[in-house]
């Protein structure tokens, strides 16, 4: 929960709410009816089809933008036309589609929602692996076709508990998939940025692996928990998946750009690792002819990572909070800075 | 320390030795979908002298006298009084996985022949399976999977929500082996654990958990988000979970089965997810298996169901082989039966 400071609470007699843009309520790719009652309580909402109809009178009163499921677009068009606008507050923690450098330029700044993202999207690594790990889509599938007649015995998956997981990112939310994996026993391995202190480790049992070749080549399952930058750009790609196991499994719950797609389809076919669950691609969705819908060896779900009533509240309050702190003058708790 | 090496360490002479005879052991067949695992037939080949139901059919005369053991992989070769008459040296049926509901163990006691399982093989993979269900169910993986793949290029809806998992309450009702393996991967996921027990853990490992003791299970059906049963099938736990236990549950509660179907009363089930009495179900045990095609479970959207899966997994198979393998040589040279079930 984010507590929102009772002096942002406080309106002044006469003093207007600021006002927030949005791309809808409802509808396909609106910000849910109770999320936007939350915006409410502290701003005066103003949608994009709003904005568009009278311009002159909302244009100045736009001093936040609520990006919701990567929506509105942030485009120098829609910069240049809100004189006022200090923060972009984004609902959630990847900011990859944002023009970081060119919203700068403006004056104004941006914010996400580390925090409210990491239990949900941690879940969803492990979801993924176990579901992976044990072929529990194909045991539904069994399960309900009309051509099962009994269940065979020599039906198997592999073991999750014991193996050896490596995780490539290990900020906020790689460092909760260890401590969920650490019950499971794992091995944990993990390469980052930067090497976390000595008590962090411990607690989980993970062992550092500079190189992330060592990561690759040890790891029973591989997840991918980095943000999406130049530099992870394709940071898995042919050679990385040649350096895997071939009884390994790869799961992504970061970007989809952070794997070469096309290396991926190549190594799955030709069984260079056992299998991919990935809650991200690029793009999202896949066009349906694309490669990648047709192995069996593969779980793709539709980015879900943070798609719980929980998380989805939890975001809005903390993107909320954020552009309070932006707009009070107050100590920022997520700024995102360009590079 | 292998295999190998503690049963050497317990059973004295070395065996295969030249002249000395293999004791004779039958089970059902090898391969295809229901025989023993032909990649597990070397090794027990180094240990026994194998007959299959067919060869002991085709040559009843010679092998009854000799056989002295049945290997009964996943519930077969059914054994019967038929049988039981019929094989006058045999001493111990060794049975696979930790469920013994299937063997009428009376019967087989009243003929002198002891009884062996493999209860802690089964335990982690289960466990796992447990919180494998209670996380596909709960994020809804597989509907998402089906849309994430379907032909029908539908935008993905914003509202199409799951419920978390961490943070949640989960009662275990069952807390043997399995069960506290479950409430250990639970715990790491910061879930409220709540137990109901025929016996109360002990403090220590109450504590290791941050499991909640439930004496009656209504309490603990009441508080839950997710119902996780590990019990074994007795004739108490038949059917415990009916319409009453149902009705107690939270509306936005999800039941987990990996027990036996039998400890759920199934049409109870089925009218329980029509009406929203509960939010759904995952299933990887059910009765009978599989179900018949027409079974309303298996066209319910908030349920989920699995083959009887729990324990599938290579290492595990191969250590139930292992496990029952040297049950069966304890049984025997007459010493100490590691996993014998008693009556």
């Amino acid at each position: 929960m984010f507590r929102i400071p009772k002096a942002n609470l406080q309106v002044m007699a006469g003093e207007e709410l600021p006002g927030v843009l949005i791309l809808d309520v409802g509808g396909t790719h609106g910000v849910l009816e109770n999320l936007a009652a939350l915006l409410k309580k502290h701003f005066r909402v103003i949608t994009l089809k709003e904005f568009h109809e009278n311009k002159e009178e909302m244009r100045k009163k736009i001093q936040s933008v609520f990006v919701f499921e990567g929506r509105p677009t942030i485009d120098r068009e829609l910069l240049e036309s809100l004189p006022n606008l200090k923060v972009i507050g984004n609902s959630g923690v990847g900011v990859d589609h944002l023009d970081l450098k060119m919203i700068s330029s403006f004056g104004v700044k941006v914010t996400n929602t580390p925090h409210a993202v990491a239990d949900s999207t941690a879940d969803i690594g492990m979801a993924l692996m176990l579901t992976s790990a044990r072929r529990l889509v194909e045991g539904c599938q069994i399960a309900v076709s009309p051509d099962t007649k009994y269940f065979a015995v020599d039906w198997l998956g592999v073991e999750v508990t014991k193996a050896t997981l490596g995780i490539i990112g290990m900020g906020n939310i790689g460092y909760k998939v260890a401590q969920r994996a650490k019950a499971f026993d794992m091995r944990i391995l993990y390469h980052n940025r930067n090497r976390r202190r000595k008590e962090e480790e411990e607690a989980v049992g993970a062992h550092y692996c500079e190189k992330m070749e060592d990561l690759l080549q040890q790891s029973d399952f591989v997840m991918l928990v980095v943000n999406l930058t130049a530099e992870t750009h394709k940071l898995i790609g042919r050679k990385e998946l040649g350096l895997m196991k071939p009884t390994a499994t790869l799961i992504n719950i970061s970007r989809g750009a952070i794997i070469d797609q096309d290396a991926l389809i190549e190594a799955l076919q030709n069984k260079v690792i056992r299998a991919a669950a990935l809650d991200v691609t690029y793009p999202e969705p896949l066009p349906r002819d694309h490669p990648l819908l047709k192995l069996n060896n593969i779980i793709i779900t539709p980015h879900i990572g943070t798609a719980t009533v929980q998380a989805i509240r939890m975001m809005t309050e903390e993107a909320i909070a954020n552009i309070l702190a932006v707009l009070n003058g107050k100590p920022i708790p997520s700024e995102v800075f360009p590079k | 320390m292998s295999y190998q090496q503690t049963w050497k360490e317990r059973a004295g002479p070395e065996r295969g030795m030249e002249g000395q005879e293999l004791p004779y052991v039958l089970i059902d067949s090898i391969g295809g979908k229901h025989g023993v695992f032909e990649d597990h037939v070397e090794f027990l080949k180094k240990h026994f002298q194998l007959s299959t139901m067919k060869e002991y059919l085709e040559n009843k005369k010679f092998l009854s006298e000799k056989i002295r053991a049945i290997y009964m992989w996943y519930h077969k070769p059914v054994i019967n009084e038929g049988l039981l008459q019929s094989l006058p040296n045999l001493k111990i049926v060794a049975s696979s996985g930790v469920g013994i509901d299937h063997l009428d163990l009376k019967l087989l006691s009243s003929y002198g022949v002891k009884v062996s399982n493999t209860p802690f093989a089964v335990s982690t993979d289960t466990a796992d399976f447990g919180m494998t269900l209670m996380l596909a169910s709960s994020r809804r993986l597989v509907e998402g999977y089906q849309m994430a793949i379907s032909p029908n290029r539908e935008y993905f809806p914003a509202d199409w929500l799951g419920a978390e998992v961490s943070g949640a309450t989960l009662g275990i009702v069952g807390m043997g082996t399995i069960g506290y393996k479950v409430a250990e991967r639970a715990k790491a996921f910061e879930m409220k654990i709540l137990y109901h027990n025929r016996n109360q853990r002990n403090k220590e490992e109450e504590s290791a958990v941050g499991a909640i003791f439930c004496k009656k299970i209504d309490d603990l059906l009441q508080q839950s988000d997710f119902v996780l049963l590990s019990v074994s099938l007795t004739p108490q736990t038949h059917k415990l979970i009916g319409k009453r236990e149902l009705e107690l549950m939270k509306p936005t509660a999800t039941l987990i089965n990996i027990s036996r179907g039998l400890v759920v009363d199934q049409d109870a089930l089925v009218e329980a997810l029509q009406n929203k009495v509960i939010k759904a179900a995952a299933l990887d045990v059910t009765h009978p298996e599989p179900l018949p095609r027409d079974h309303p479970l298996l066209k319910m959207k908030n349920v989920i169901i699995t083959p009887h899966m729990a324990s599938a997994t290579k290492k595990t198979r191969r250590l139930m082989m292992e496990n029952m393998t040297e049950s069966i040589e304890a049984g025997l040279r007459g010493l100490p039966i590691p996993n014998e079930v008693l009556l």
